[in-house]
């Protein structure tokens, strides 16, 4: 018999010390893992965290000649993480699993190369210019996204079927079909057999600020404003977080839970579906490879981490196209694999996860009846490890 | 007739990995824990069961290392859903994720000096006949010119029908799913057994990542498992929590694999990405049905305390 154990004990406020320390406590321990996974390997764990934020932001010498070569690159990654994150923040809002992003996005991407590659076919007599095209692809990558989860959302609400798997399949199912347009439908004839559809015309290209960075950037910070203004300060952004935290006081309050997972699904599926077209318009000028590279899913990581608040995703987003970005840099210059960035983002999120019992919860010694004690030990493991 | 043979043969192989991993992540629903961390702890299993392979020489050591990876990485989302209360489907999600991009770093580290995984040749379980048993006409070769672990599989599948409904145990097992404070009030300790069965279904999901890399497709290539842990998620589902169902849908997902095999080969024109679609529109179908049958009578198989965190002290 221990002499002691731990007892937890709900806090009747959130404690916003915790708040703060807990990401901040978990990426640190989420350095040190990876600092001894990198030492396992036979590398220095200093000299590649340092490559790692060079990679990512560059050093003070470089800003000084005026290169931001390598903070352009993050933004640039960070801007489809931005939109899956603002995507899955409004669904998660609701307590809506909305896995699906990666689906959606890719649909999104669809629908943009769709319009642009098929508009001026078919549709002749639109003037070949930006101020129609990019409105016009904006509007059916936005519909297509949304129209892509409002299947999984119309099932939940009208037929209860979990949203977790069907959200997950229809990932699967778009990848899948996306795949099939690229390599056979609407492989480029003139392509020498290289797998993707033809450039897509210019006048469908967003605009570029800086290097690669493009209008997709500008879109994102603007969707979270907007998503902001919707979650925070109106009466149905209060709604859906209410349906969150208890279905029945949703209803008892009058709210049509139907309605509402729909709404919020067409709002998230649209948001990640922008991220789609903001990756074919805006970087890839074509449907091709590498547009289903896992941005839904970072989404998830993205949201959680930023405690689905709209300001955080955009800094959460920053911070793991930041990792990305180091990641690929410490691929080319020492020959590590890029793949330390997602095993960083998964400890970070699993410490994140165990240490957020802190904010809900505080933890108590509790004194059993006195008894001969040879040395206090501590009951049982608070920290999180990770195998 | 030797085309559908042949055909139901690979559905078996390719079904194997599944079975496993669907079978584990049944044991740890029935406890009332959802885990999507399946694709990550298989994956985890198929390259450390290489790895461990390729060095010791000896596929048994691989099969014992996955099993041991797989349990640990279900031992974390025990850990933070259980005792941390975390929420489960992010954990899950969390350890997929986690998951996948280890793997993918040791697939590049693992081999001999710190060298990549990918294309190195290890031991791997072949098909061996069984004497008398593979003479039988259409059934013989069709199941018994396997490799072992699908001999294993053979025995664990009604093994664990039996354990789950037919003993003591199981019983146990499934009063933890379905009301975890009768379990509790009859003196089962809810705690203890969540922990064991997440750890069974990690363990499992492992067990099946070793079967890809050590007998279906040796050897280790990127994104090996290519999505088959959240198949195995949907396949619980289809099977309605049931041991015996999850064959039937494993082996029709690893039908559709197997066709395919045989369409390409043939060189027919089907596009293998659309027929590839089937297996996951055959799972939203299934769960429709489902649903739609629980709605009305009332149970099909689904753990009523699945995905909710018990507390002694927040009785409902």
């Amino acid at each position: 018999m221990m002499p002691f154990t731990l007892k937890l004990e709900k806090r009747l406020e959130y404690s916003r010390t915790a708040v703060f320390l807990v990401p901040i406590v978990s990426i640190v321990l989420a350095l040190i893992f990876g600092a001894l996974l990198l030492l396992l390997v036979g590398a220095n764990p200093w000299q590649t965290y340092r490559a790692m934020v060079e990679g990512a932001i560059g050093t003070p010498a470089q800003w000084q000649e005026g290169r931001y070569f390598n903070l352009i690159e993050t933004l640039v990654k960070a801007t489809p993480l931005m939109l899956t994150g603002l995507s899955v923040a409004v669904a998660f809002r609701m307590r809506f699993w909305n896995i699906g992003a990666e689906g959606q996005l890719v649909m999104g991407g669809v629908a943009a190369a769709a319009v642009a590659l098929w508009a001026p076919v078919y549709l002749p007599f639109l003037p070949e210019s930006r101020w129609i095209y990019l409105p016009l692809i904006f509007m059916a990558s936005m519909a297509v996204g949304a129209i892509w989860a409002l299947i999984p959302a119309f099932l939940k609400a009208y037929l209860k079927v979990d949203e977790i798997i069907t959200t997950l399949m229809f990932n699967y199912i778009a990848i899948l079909f996306y795949q099939y347009l690229f390599n056979i439908a609407w492989k480029d004839p003139g392509g020498f057999g290289f797998p993707g559809t033809a450039l897509l015309p210019e006048f469908t290209w967003l605009p570029r600020l800086s290097g690669r960075l493009h209008w997709g950037f500008i879109l994102a910070l603007v969707a979270a404003v907007v998503v902001w203004l919707i979650l925070d300060r109106t009466r149905w952004g209060y709604e859906i977080r209410l349906i969150g935290e208890s279905q029945m006081a949703g209803k008892y309050a009058g709210i049509s839970l139907a309605a509402s997972i729909l709404l919020v699904m067409f709002l998230s599926g649209g948001l990640a579906g922008l991220a789609g077209m903001s990756e074919v318009a805006g970087i890839s000028h074509r449907l091709q490879r590498g547009l289903a590279v896992g941005s839904g899913f970072t989404g998830i990581i993205v949201a959680w981490l930023a405690q689905l608040n709209p300001w955080g995703v955009l800094l959460v987003a920053f911070l793991l196209a930041a990792l990305l970005v180091g990641g690929e840099q410490i691929q080319m210059t020492m020959g590590l694999p890029a793949s330390v960035a997602p095993v960083l983002q998964g400890a970070i999120l699993l410490f994140v996860l165990g240490g957020n019992l802190f904010i809900r919860y505080r933890l108590r010694l509790v004194r059993h009846a006195p008894q001969p004690v040879p040395e206090a030990a501590p009951g049982t493991e608070v920290e999180a490890t990770e195998g | 007739m030797d085309l559908i043979t042949s055909i139901l043969a690979i559905a078996i192989v390719a079904g194997g990995s599944l079975v496993y991993a669907t079978i584990g992540e049944i044991f740890t629903e029935r406890a009332g824990i959802l885990n999507l961390g399946v694709e990550g702890m298989m994956i985890m299993g198929a390259v450390t069961a290489f790895a461990a392979a390729f060095h010791s020489e000896s596929a048994w050591v691989g099969v014992l290392v996955a099993l041991l990876v797989g349990g640990g990485m279900a031992l974390i989302h025990a850990f933070l859903t259980i005792s941390l209360r975390a929420d489960q489907v992010v954990s899950g999600l969390a350890l997929t994720l986690f998951g996948t991009g280890l793997a993918s770093f040791l697939g590049q580290r693992l081999g001999p000096e710190g060298a990549p995984l990918v294309g190195l040749i290890g031991p791997r379980f072949r098909p061996v006949a069984l004497p008398v048993l593979s003479d039988i006409p259409l059934l013989g070769p069709m199941l018994f010119n396997q490799d072992v672990l699908i001999y294993v599989m053979y025995l664990f599948v009604p093994l664990s029908w039996y354990f789950l409904y037919k003993t003591r145990a199981g019983l146990h097992l499934r009063a933890v799913g379905e009301s975890p404070q009768t379990a509790d009030a009859l003196g089962i300790s809810v705690f203890k057994l969540r922990y064991f069965y997440t750890m069974v279904g990690g363990m499992l999901a492992g067990l099946g990542g070793a079967h890809l890399s050590l007998a279906y497709t040796p050897g280790w290539t990127e994104n090996l498992t290519g999505g088959r842990g959240w198949i195995a998620i949907a396949l619980v589902i289809f099977a309605t929590w049931d041991p015996l169902r999850a064959v039937a849908g494993a082996l029709l997902f690893g039908g559709v694999n197997a066709i395919q095999f045989r369409l390409q080969a043939t060189g027919t024109t089907i596009p293998s990405s659309l027929l590839n679609m089937l297996p996951y529109i055959l799972t939203v179908v299934v769960l429709i049905v489902i649903t739609w049958f629980e709605s009305f009578r009332k149970r099909v198989g689904a753990p009523a305390a699945l995905g909710l965190p018990y507390m002694r002290e927040e009785r409902s």
